[in-house]
């Protein structure tokens, strides 16, 4: 059968129905590999709608984990409906899958859209994004404690996390340097995190849609237009043309160096960190995480 | 004598006879931030493109 994916870093080329098998195997070997979690573990998938996610929920339902999905509404509309169309695309996979997913409205339980939620609190110099992050992993964290999760995995690719560490590098940021992980363990007040996708090129997860038939929401979030984070993935894709393989090197090296001690351990952070009295969730600030503190300014405006 | 790319609304028009990495290359487009097809089938980087066809683009990137 004629080859349908080319993976240069690998020098790899394989046609579909192996490349279907291949993939689930790979991200089983991760799974393993990075212990993220174990068979008899409950797992939510944070589920947006695009490739990454859904695919994720497709491989581990299809190696038989346990998972269940959690979309945020985030009431994105961009003039293309963006929010309502990924809840529907999300809705849609897990209604023909037979899975279940959680739906956190943010304007419903919080009073109003990230839009508004971002132009009100006047965090994220025009964009929305920082106000994003920081409610996605709130909501994120908060979901998968109160459901009794073990474990929440997102659909970060190899991409996504060699543009975070470009970016954390850049600027030598070691605090984000030190977390960077394809697992993150639990600890109080916090889930454990795990990105099983972590070492599949965006392309490689395109293509598993693609020749899946899983069918997702392809317009980009209209506020990521310009985003640092796109035009470092640009830069990287650069290179990586010149050059098959150096994201992925870029992006495991880091691993195994941060395993063989770059990076001194900050002791003195894990004890700065106390429960937010609202919420519960670690902070290291005196008083409320930045999430409640936000929303608390929000009800005085 | 043409081959046609498409990406999203954006049209290219590039001679035949080259591979799919060289055309994509020509209109610089990053080869690794595109998955090709031709009449719904995924195709590689060494294919060449021939007269008349027309090859749709998936750009693969997103994030914010």
């Amino acid at each position: 059968m004629k080859a349908s994916v080319h993976m240069r870093q690998h020098k790899l080329a394989l046609c579909r129905d192996h490349y279907l098998e291949w993939i689930p195997e790979q991200t089983e070997r991760f799974i393993k590999k990075y212990e993220m979690f174990r068979r008899e573990e409950r797992v939510l998938v944070a589920v947006s709608g695009g490739k990454d996610s859904l695919s994720l929920w497709d491989i581990l339902h299809r190696l038989g984990y346990q998972a269940d999905g959690l979309y945020i509404g985030l009431g994105i509309d961009g003039g293309v409906g963006y929010s309502d169309e990924s809840h529907r695309l999300s809705e849609k996979f897990a209604s023909e899958n037979g899975l279940r997913l959680h739906v956190v409205d943010v304007a419903k339980e919080y009073g109003q859209p990230i839009p508004i939620l971002a132009e009100m609190s006047h965090r994220g110099q025009g964009r929305p994004c920082a106000v994003c992050g920081l409610a996605k992993r709130h909501i994120m964290n908060r979901i998968a404690r109160d459901l009794g999760y073990d474990v929440l995995a997102t659909g970060h690719n190899l991409d996504d996390e060699a543009a975070v560490l470009f970016g954390n590098t850049l600027q030598w940021s070691g605090n984000f340097l030190r977390r960077q992980s394809p697992a993150l363990r639990e600890s109080p007040g916090l889930a454990r995190k795990v990105k099983p996708l972590c070492r599949f090129y965006e392309r490689e997860m395109a293509a598993y849609a693609l020749l899946r038939g899983i069918e997702y929401i392809y317009e980009e979030c209209p506020f990521a237009e310009g985003a640092t984070s796109i035009y470092y993935k640009e830069l990287l894709n650069r290179l990586e043309t010149d050059k098959p393989g150096s994201k992925l090197i870029f992006y495991l090296r880091f691993l195994e160096a941060r395993e063989t001690g770059l990076f001194a351990p900050a002791p003195e952070e894990a004890a700065n960190l106390h429960p937010c009295p609202n919420c519960g969730q670690p902070t290291s600030t005196d008083d409320l995480c930045s999430f409640c503190r936000m929303i608390e300014k929000l009800k005085t405006v | 004598m043409t081959v046609k790319l498409i990406l999203r609304d954006k049209e290219f028009e590039v001679r035949p006879g080259m591979t799919l990495l060289s055309s994509l290359e020509k209109i610089n487009i990053i080869p690794e931030a595109v998955l090709a097809t031709r009449d719904g089938e995924m195709i590689l980087e060494d294919e060449i493109l021939k007269d008349g066809q027309v090859v749709k683009l998936i750009s693969v990137i997103s994030g914010g």
